[in-house]
Formats: structure tokens, C-alpha cells, sequence
């Protein structure tokens, strides 16, 4: 029973929150190494495009909770989701034409176009707290929960209870969802193969007659998408609060990384990967050693490994170990 | 008039011209052999064939059309296809993603061609699964050379198809070649391997300095005394 019991609290505190908090860092991280694979940078402004898709989703959700529009149980954003999808593609098409692809003409070198992406970066960030503002936002709405803590204590017996909130069960079927659809278009369909050809021989894709501007475009769509979704998940699970997607970055390029840059797999892996360890690490495991060991040796303290303010530092000691351990990642993508 | 030629390219890179009024043609279902060495500018005349290179002089004509001015993925849609030296496969697809990328540009069933390509190399027939960049250096040519002939061209262009790869591997694919041009594609290729390949080839050239040298039949090269002396190590 005890152990039952500490295996509740680690699943209520760890691996539920880690399982939705990696979904949102695995699908950032998939935006991330696809732009690098293709377009061959590393892209800054990822972080900003996924808050100008959380931002479209507030706001249109709001409207839609104005007009009395809602999915019930659900939360009111799904709906609101596509529409924040579209106007994230048509910003990063956008920026793509007036921005990226001067330097793509002149053939910029990879730092170029790193300089040129924060700069897009802050300027998205400015555009999306000019637009909405600096505040915090919350606009998850529907029910709160899947599972209660009560109704599960009252349903299995336990002392602890295992709570599954409506946003992280939605956070992990989107993922699951939009995961099996990126993998199903890169492998199975003509455009995405094309598009996996261009990442690994440029010279040659452009022989076979792959199309470079439309595969960047693809690209672009793909990316956008992918950061819409996260940055709406990541508002919902949390709240929306434009400045966490600066700091978001971090975890993401960590989770790309880790998982091997340019490695689609890696960076889903990846971005587990970081997500448990910043759970794992920064959980007090009084409560758990309590239950598994005998009273006498019941700890005192928290027992916390690191204090929760030291996650994001979390992020660049698994960076560092993994550059310095095994630069390629996880998966074997390319070195930086 | 061949079927495609290259007349007096002249040409290089930026300011320097490297190829001096050179000439290089191929007939329908013959090989012509480009040979010489190192830095005769070989893989440059071919380039320019293929229009990875401008010309400042001289013409481009294939099928009795003046292609100078065409862009290489023009040049595809007309029917030339090329493999060039390094970098000719997509290591991380499969070699059946490589072949269909290699069709990339045809929009009816490819799975004829294919099934032709998998006749010619069995082992590839075996390995379609497994990814290019996992294959051998000899097996990844014959990715290459595959992928080139899914666009079903009417010339086939080859950089250099044997380098680093070993004496057996290289026989085997010069036999290749062989089959491939009976079914009436002219055949375009750079060696380094001169002797094996005049061996085969029905036409050769013999480039210096990015200058005709020596033209003549594959044969007549390698009995010319001059030739072997100079180029083929006697």
C-alpha cells in the first residue's frame, strides 16, 4: 500500500505533468529541427511564433466565450486552435518573404541568418505585447479536470490522490495526433519526402527538380503549425503570459539538441527527455521516502535535489553534457 | 551532328578560364570516355555540359537544339541525367525514396522504371529498405547511377562512377554501364580509371589543360604509343 501510495504521488507530481509538459517541449523542438534541417539555421524566433499562436488563440477565444460559443468539457481554444494555426503560417510566410528570403538569395552564412532570426524574434515578441499586452492571461475554460484527486483516492483507496487535468489530457492527444501526422507527411507523402531530400543533399534535390522555394515554404507551414499548437497547449496548461516564451527557448533548443538536430524522433525524444529531468530533479521526495522507508528514517527536510527556481539552469547542464558527451544527440542529427 | 556535344566550351570558374575550346560528344547507345589528368578540367567540361557552369564560349546542343542557355533541372525535364562524383545519394532516405526522388519530376507511375532499375542492380532490389548513407561506396553508386535513370533519360552523364571503390566493384559497374547503354542511352562518363575505361568506351577523349589532345575510338586511344606513354602508364 505504501508503495502504491509513493508511486501516486511521483505519477500525480512527475510523470502526468512531465507527460503534457513534454509534449508542449517536443512539439516546439520538432518546429525547431525542421527549420534546421531545411532552411539550416537555428531559429530564435521559434519561441515568439509559438506566443503569436498561443495570443491568436486568447484572443479568439475570448470572442468565442463572448458569443456563448463552447465545446463543453472542452476547452473553448480547440476551436479557436485552427484559426490561430492559419495566422501563424501567414506571419512566418510573411516574414519568410520579407525577411528570410533576401538572405537565402544572397546566400548568407548560418550566423547571418542566427542574428537575423532574434531580431525577428524580439520583433514578434514586441508585436504580440502590443497587441495583448504583458499581462497574464488565463483562458482555459471547460471542465478542470479529468480525473479528481478525490474521486481517485475514493475509487482506489489510496491516501494520495492522482488528479488528470482536462488541459494536460488534451495537451497529450493533440500532440499524439499532430506527431503521427508530421511523421506520416515527412515519410509517406511526395511533398514531405521531398522535403527530407532537400535537408540531406540540397545540390541534388535541386537535380532531381525538387523545387527549393516550395519546400521552404512547406517548411514554413509545417514550423508555424507546429508552433501555434505548442505555444496554445503551453498557454492552456499554464496561462498565457507573453515573457515565458523567451525562457521557453531554452527547453526547446535543449530538447532539439539533445534528441540530435535535424532528427524529427530526437526531438520528440528530446523533448521528454528534458521534461523529466527538470521534474525529476527539482521534486521534493519527502512525501515518497516517507512512504517507502521505515519511520524511523522519515526525512526532515523537503528532499529536494534542486530548488524548482533552477529549472531553466537545468536545461544548459543536459546541454552541456550532451555537447560535451555526444554532440550529434540522441539520434545522430548534425553537429551545430 | 551527335546526339549530344559540347563544341568549343570555353570556360571556368569566375575570372579563370580552365576549359580552352574543348569538344565533347556522345551518340544514342554509345559511351564516350573523357580521360587526362588530374586537373585537365574533366569534370569541369562536364559541368558545363550539364550547365553547373557558365561559358563564356562555344555551344551546348542536344538533339540538334541549342540547350546552352538552360538551367541543370531544364536540362533533366530534356532528358540528360547526371551522377555527379560525391554527394549522390540522399544518405538518410531508403534506396526506394532515393529512386523515387531521382522521379521526382515525372508525375505518371514509376514503378516500371523502378522494377528496370532493380533488374539492373539486384542487390539495390534487397536493400530498398535500408538507407542510402548505411550502403557500401560501391553499392551507393549504384544508388546514384539509379537514381539518375529514373527520369528515363536520354543521356546519362557520369563523374568519376568508380572512384573509391575497388577493382571487382568497379568492373561490375563498368559492366553495368555497358548493359545501360545498349537500351540506347548515350553515355557521357569522366574516369580516372583511363585504361579500364577506353576499354569500353567507343569513343574517347583525351583532354590536357582543358584542350582537346587526343580523339579517337576507345581502341585506337589504347594502342596509340603516345597515349599510353603519356597518360596510361605505358
Amino acid at each position: 500500500m505504501d508503495i502504491l501510495n509513493a508511486l501516486t504521488v511521483i505519477g500525480n507530481f512527475v510523470l502526468i505533468p512531465g507527460l503534457a509538459y513534454g509534449s508542449q517541449l517536443a512539439l516546439g523542438a520538432l518546429g525547431v529541427t525542421l527549420v534546421y534541417s531545411v532552411l539550416r539555421f537555428s531559429n530564435f524566433a521559434h519561441g515568439e511564433m509559438m506566443s503569436f499562436g498561443a495570443m491568436l488563440s486568447v484572443l479568439v477565444t475570448f470572442w468565442l466565450q463572448s458569443a456563448g460559443i463552447g465545446l463543453g468539457l472542452l476547452p473553448t481554444a480547440l476551436i479557436a486552435l485552427p484559426v490561430s494555426i492559419l495566422g501563424t503560417i501567414l506571419l512566418c510566410l510573411l516574414i519568410d518573404r520579407l525577411v528570410y528570403r533576401y538572405y537565402r538569395q544572397t546566400r548568407a552564412p548560418n550566423v547571418t541568418y542566427l542574428i537575423v532570426s532574434i531580431g525577428v524574434m524580439f520583433t514578434i515578441g514586441g508585436l504580440v505585447r502590443f497587441i495583448i499586452g504583458p499581462s497574464d492571461r488565463i483562458f482555459t475554460d471547460g471542465s478542470r479536470f479529468i480525473i479528481k484527486a478525490r474521486s481517485f483516492k475514493e475509487m482506489t483507496g489510496l491516501n494520495e490522490g492522482l488528479a488528470i487535468k482536462m488541459t494536460q489530457g488534451v495537451t497529450l492527444a493533440t500532440a499524439i495526433v499532430i506527431v503521427i501526422a508530421v511523421f506520416w507527411f515527412l515519410n509517406k507523402t511526395r511533398t514531405g519526402k521531398s522535403m527530407r531530400a532537400y535537408s540531406d543533399n540540397e545540390d541534388l534535390a535541386l537535380l532531381s527538380g525538387i523545387n527549393p522555394e516550395r519546400v521552404v515554404m512547406i517548411t514554413w507551414v509545417i514550423a508555424a503549425a507546429l508552433a501555434a499548437i505548442a505555444g496554445t497547449l503551453y498557454g492552456l496548461d499554464k496561462s498565457f503570459k507573453p515573457f515565458t516564451f523567451l525562457q521557453l527557448l531554452l527547453p526547446i533548443f535543449a530538447a532539439a539538441i539533445v534528441g540530435g538536430v535535424g532528427s524529427p524522433v530526437g526531438a520528440i525524444a528530446g523533448g521528454f527527455v528534458i521534461a523529466f529531468s527538470e521534474l525529476f530533479i527539482t521534486f521534493a521526495y519527502k512525501k515518497v521516502l516517507t512512504y517507502l522507508l521505515p519511520e524511523s528514517l522519515a526525512p526532515e527536510s523537503l528532499m529536494q535535489l534542486l530548488s524548482t527556481e533552477y529549472k531553466i539552469a537545468l536545461s544548459f547542464v543536459i546541454l552541456v553534457i550532451v555537447l560535451l558527451i555526444r554532440p550529434t544527440g540522441l539520434f545522430s542529427g548534425k553537429t551545430l | 551532328m551527335s546526339f549530344l556535344i559540347g563544341e568549343n566550351m570555353t570556360g571556368g570558374y569566375g575570372s579563370v578560364d580552365i576549359l580552352h575550346s574543348c569538344t565533347v560528344g556522345v551518340e544514342r547507345g554509345e559511351i564516350a570516355v573523357v580521360v587526362g589528368p588530374n586537373g585537365a578540367g574533366k569534370s569541369t567540361a562536364m559541368k558545363a555540359m550539364f550547365g553547373m557552369l557558365a561559358l563564356r564560349g562555344g555551344r551546348v546542343i542536344m538533339k540538334g537544339e541549342d540547350i546552352t542557355a538552360l538551367k541543370p533541372q531544364e536540362r533533366v525535364l530534356r532528358g540528360m541525367g547526371f551522377v555527379p562524383q560525391t554527394q549522390n545519394v540522399f544518405p538518410s532516405m531508403t534506396v526506394e525514396e532515393n529512386l523515387e526522388m531521382g522521379a521526382f519530376i515525372r508525375r505518371d507511375d514509376v514503378a516500371e522504371t523502378m522494377g528496370q532499375v532493380f533488374d539492373l542492380f539486384p542487390i539495390l532490389k534487397d536493400k530498398r529498405h535500408q538507407p542510402a548513407g548505411e550502403l557500401s561506396g560501391g553499392q551507393r553508386q549504384q544508388v546514384a547511377v539509379g537514381r539518375a535513370l529514373m527520369t528515363r533519360p536520354d543521356v546519362l552523364m557520369l563523374d568519376e562512377p568508380t572512384a573509391g571503390v575497388s577493382p571487382i566493384v568497379m568492373d561490375e559497374l563498368f559492366d553495368r554501364i555497358i548493359e545501360i547503354a545498349r537500351t540506347g542511352i548515350a553515355i557521357l562518363m569522366v574516369e580516372q580509371n583511363a585504361k579500364q575505361a577506353l576499354a569500353i568506351a567507343d569513343k574517347g577523349y583525351v583532354l590536357v589543360q582543358g584542350a582537346n589532345r587526343y580523339t579517337d575510338t576507345g581502341e585506337a586511344l589504347l594502342e596509340n604509343p603516345d597515349v599510353r606513354r603519356a597518360f596510361l602508364g605505358g
